[in-house]
């Protein structure tokens, strides 16, 4: 085979993984990911579904339930409605009341059931200043 | 004082950074008086910044409370290696920061380069001045990121303090690392525009910054290492890595550094890939942006949530200059661009480098893909949605071990071509050890639950084999032609060989990392069990004791912990895992309980073994406490409000209170006479918990092999500086040599290499032979452009 052709051959071999990577990728990411949404937005969801919610704990909420947390959670600016969570798993150091976490989970009889181990506190902002807490 | 002096200078250093720039631009054409005045402006910006760092770094020794950056920062009770290190826990300070490196590594660089480089130097000099002016103008004109920015008002007696989770020493030089890494990349990137704009596109540029290159590397991994190991030992959760978008932001570039390394070889070497180098190093620089970017605008949810801020979308703009302005040279400069030569073999390193290329790229693509998913979902459906760890793990996992195994082939193998009967030969022992470790992990151990690690383990034996020969034939060839022992020879090569046999050492590094991470991710145990003092528990075969609870009041927190024994097969130990919380920082005088309120930070014990860790942490239960600090607050609420029937020494206090009140200069006496108050009252209550016989809740995780990610950086670390590390030879060379001396030497050191693959075993006489022949040829055509 004359080493032009070699080269084209192998260009378009290496040009058809670099497709399939980019298929593949646009494929999974699609069903694999889990929708994020706020207290409020998943109050009003249909129960079941797994979402990723990303909220603010509300201050002195949080209780120790056996080897569990029960806490409740609002929207990220306030706002007037509070879900119930449960969660079950490693709480990161900086969890507390005020902090903002993103938990994956489910609505269950209107309580937000997080899976173990999923739960992701904010690191205390290095860039601002104010005590959030 | 600090506030205008220091104002001044950074204004100054502003000035000289753009006077540099439009200096070198203005003496491009040669003029030597334009070009020398340009790198002293440079040398001037870098005094001027180095004032500012110091006039910083003085205020916080000093607790100057009229600087905003000191009061939010730091306290009078922050401890003073903490208070060095608060610079770069603000924005402004890292900001401050990055401008700061970045005149040193650009007056280095322009050092280095003062004879050479001739064409390509203006350019590079207005690119990182221009980036340097950039970052100090971000401080300027921003707007509430100015370093020297006073707060309003009268200054404040204390500051805020420093969080304690950031009080941790890996914490404070991990910042610095990834801030330089991030920074040094500018300099290869300055010098790659340079040479293309001045139409100089051979290996010149790539000679002359390939140190930065290294070093940024080098700084990038580290400081990442650095970020694993503090999460592993600090954030209580005992892992390394998330997948968090800043975590991913500093991976990025560093997998593309990682490809440009390479590549840039190819190049030196061969005058091939100079697209894909000049793309690679734009990338790399742009993604280097992009973490800064990241970590301060806050557009992806991440843990390290750093607040929106003023600079976002500056540096937004900068990157997409940065994209497009490249982008644009390098296609008008695509005819320049051409290889001189081609690929003459797929079994040749080259080739090898073209495929761990194509990993690398991809790795960073799945990468970016997932990080940025947020953005793109909801650019297409409207709602943001993200990928967890798991979705990451499925592209990373294949990638990654296929990367380990060209960790191996490609020290394997030498430039240009080698036929096959030597590759068999140089395979043959790695090969069969990689089998032979598959087979027995696969029959002995239960590695074969996990397919994915076994492999790695298979190939990452290959790697770790064939670089191990790589050493003991160079070696053997060195003492056949030297004499000596055999370690004596080891040095010797090692030394007379640094780029070439610290790369291997880098490899080995890299391999023994990615054992220890696949063995910690697939073979790991973890349990949360709750347990009473007395209490025990078996997890993975090691039985572990709570023996009893521990409690410890301080000013500033209170720890409750406990003792555990662990029993693991005849070894036995005693872990004290703990968890603090710390009063609330910057309120002068609150409550007992106040101490609840504030950041909570686990102390991990860890027995770390070189076959497993042992790690634990707990969760006190402290509501009983909690509840008797609540009555305690109480009670002295209701004592200094002085009712009826209250006892005289309540009356006292409350009569000191109110004189405090009212006097201010009072104040600090008071403040200290209640706060011991409350600290003997915290410890008496504190200590009730040692006999409350609650049960704490216990994170323990068995962790196979997880010391040898550290030790597998570390070997890393140590390779790339002794890559890094110039001889004595060089550092003369570096002076004085012209370009052509530069060439010449390139082309020694090809001739040199070639010998040693011969010596010891690569390349067979005939491949040697042919490839020597060529190589002679190349030099005499070098010699021959020397001017008579």
């Amino acid at each position: 085979m004359d080493p032009q052709r070699k080269r084209k051959i192998r260009l378009v071999i290496a040009l058809g993984v670099a497709v399939m990577l980019a298929v593949a990728l646009v494929y999974t990411s699609f069903s694999a990911s889990t929708e994020a949404k706020e207290p409020s937005q998943i109050l009003s969801s249909v129960p079941g579904t797994t979402y990723d919610m990303t909220g603010k704990v509300v201050p002195g909420s949080v209780r120790h339930d056996g080897e569990g947390l029960r806490f409740r959670v609002e929207d990220r600016d306030g706002g007037a409605e509070t879900m119930a969570v449960a969660y079950a798993g490693t709480v990161p150091d900086p969890f507390r009341g005020g902090r903002e976490i993103v938990l994956t989970g489910a609505l269950e009889h209107g309580v937000f059931v997080g899976e173990r181990d999923t739960l992701v506190t904010k690191c205390p902002s290095k860039f601002t200043t104010s005590n959030d807490a | 004082m600090t506030h205008s002096l220091g104002s001044a200078a950074l204004a100054l250093a502003f000035v000289a950074m753009l006077a540099a720039a439009a200096m070198a631009l203005v003496g491009r054409g040669g003029d030597e008086r334009w070009l020398v005045a340009s790198r002293r402006a440079v040398y001037a910006a870098l005094g001027l910044l180095t004032l500012c760092v110091v006039l910083i770094e003085i205020a916080f020794a000093r607790d100057d409370f009229s600087l905003n950056i000191v009061q939010q920062h730091s306290s009078i009770e922050t401890p003073g290696f903490y208070k060095l290190a608060a610079m770069w826990s603000s924005q402004e300070g890292s900001l401050l920061l990055w401008a700061w490196v970045l005149s040193i590594a650009s007056s280095l660089a322009l050092y280095a380069t003062r004879n050479r480089l001739r064409e390509i130097v203006p350019y590079a000099t207005a690119v990182m001045a221009g980036v340097g002016a950039f970052f100090t103008g971000l401080m300027l004109f921003a707007g509430g990121v100015n370093p020297f920015a006073t707060p309003p008002g009268p200054a404040p007696a204390d500051g805020i303090g420093l969080n304690p989770l950031l009080q941790h020493p890996s914490m404070m030089i991990h910042p610095p690392m990834l801030y330089s890494g991030y920074v040094a990349f500018t300099i290869p990137f300055a010098f790659a525009i340079g040479a293309l704009a001045a139409r100089r596109l051979d290996a010149a540029w790539i000679r002359a910054t390939r140190r930065f290159a290294l070093i940024a590397w080098a700084l990038l991994g580290f400081g990442l290492l650095l970020g694993a190991r503090w999460s592993y030992t600090e954030l209580g959760w005992g892992g390394y890595w998330a997948w968090d978008p800043v975590e991913n932001a500093a991976l990025m570039p560093w997998l593309i550094g990682t490809a440009f390394l390479h590549s840039i070889m190819v190049q030196e070497k061969r005058g091939m890939l100079k697209v894909w180098n000049a793309c690679l190093v734009v990338a790399t620089f742009s993604l280097a942006l992009l973490g800064t970017f990241l970590v301060r605008s806050g557009v992806l949810q991440s843990i390290h949530a750093f607040g929106d801020s003023t600079v976002g979308p500056y540096i937004l703009g900068l990157i997409a200059v940065v994209v497009l302005g490249s982008t644009a040279l390098i296609v008008s400069r695509l005819d320049d661009l051409r290889s001189e030569k081609r690929i003459d073999s797929l079994i040749s390193r080259e080739a090898v480098f073209l495929v761990n290329n194509f990993l690398l790229v991809a790795l960073c693509a799945a990468i970016f893909w997932g990080t940025f998913f947020p953005l793109i979902s909801e650019l297409f459906t409207g709602s943001k949605s993200s990928l967890a760890a798991p979705w990451f793990d499925r592209y990373t996992t294949p990638l990654a071990i296929l990367l380990v195994l060209f960790t191996g082939i490609g020290p394997l193998l030498a430039w240009r071509r080698v036929s096959w009967a030597s590759a068999k030969r140089v395979f043959r022992l790695p090969a069969i050890a990689a089998a032979a470790v598959g087979v027995a992990l696969a029959l002995l151990t239960d590695a074969a639950s996990s397919p994915w690690a076994l492999a790695l383990f298979a190939f990452a034996t290959f790697a770790l084999v064939g670089i191990g020969q790589e050493f003991w034939r160079g070696a053997a060839a060195r003492r056949r032609l030297a004499g000596g022992s055999m370690p004596g020879a080891l040095v010797g090569l090692v030394s007379r060989n640094r780029r070439r046999y610290g790369g291997y050492i880098v490899h080995v590094g890299v391999a023994v990392l990615l054992i220890g991470i696949a063995a910690s991710s697939s073979f790991q145990t973890n349990r949360d069990v709750e347990l009473r003092p007395g209490e025990s528990a078996t997890i993975d075969g090691r039985t572990v004791t709570y023996v009893r609870p521990t409690a410890a009041v301080d000013p500033d927190k209170f720890t409750f912990g406990a003792v555990l024994a662990v029993r693991d097969g005849g070894k036995r130990y005693v872990l004290r895992p703990s968890q603090r919380f710390y009063r609330p920082t910057g309120v002068p005088v609150g409550t007992i309980g106040s101490n609840f309120e504030g950041e909570q930070t686990s102390e991990v014990g860890l027995w770390a073994g070189f076959g497993s860790d042992f790690w634990t942490a707990v969760r006190p239960n402290v509501t009983a406490v909690k509840q008797r600090v609540g009555a305690a607050d109480r009670g002295f609420r209701a004592c200094v409000s002085g009712g009826p029937g209250t006892p005289p020494q309540c009356r006292a206090l409350a009569a000191m209170m109110r004189a405090a009140a009212a006097n201010p200069a009072l104040m600090p006496a008071a403040s200290r006479q209640i706060g011991a108050l409350q600290l003997a009252t915290a410890t008496r209550i504190a200590r009730t918990y040692l006999g409350d016989g609650a049960a704490a809740t216990f994170r323990v995780i068995v962790d196979p092999l997880v010391t040898w990610i550290w030790i597998g950086g570390l070997i890393a670390l140590a390779g790339a500086l002794i890559a890094i590390w110039p001889t004595r030879r060089t550092r003369r060379r570096l002076a004085t040599d012209t370009d052509l001396d530069a060439l010449k030497e390139a082309k020694y050191r090809e001739i040199r290499d070639a010998e040693l693959d011969h010596a010891a075993g690569k390349l067979s006489d005939q491949d040697f032979a042919l490839l020597d022949a060529e190589l002679r040829r190349e030099a005499v055509e070098i010699l021959d452009r020397e001017p008579v």
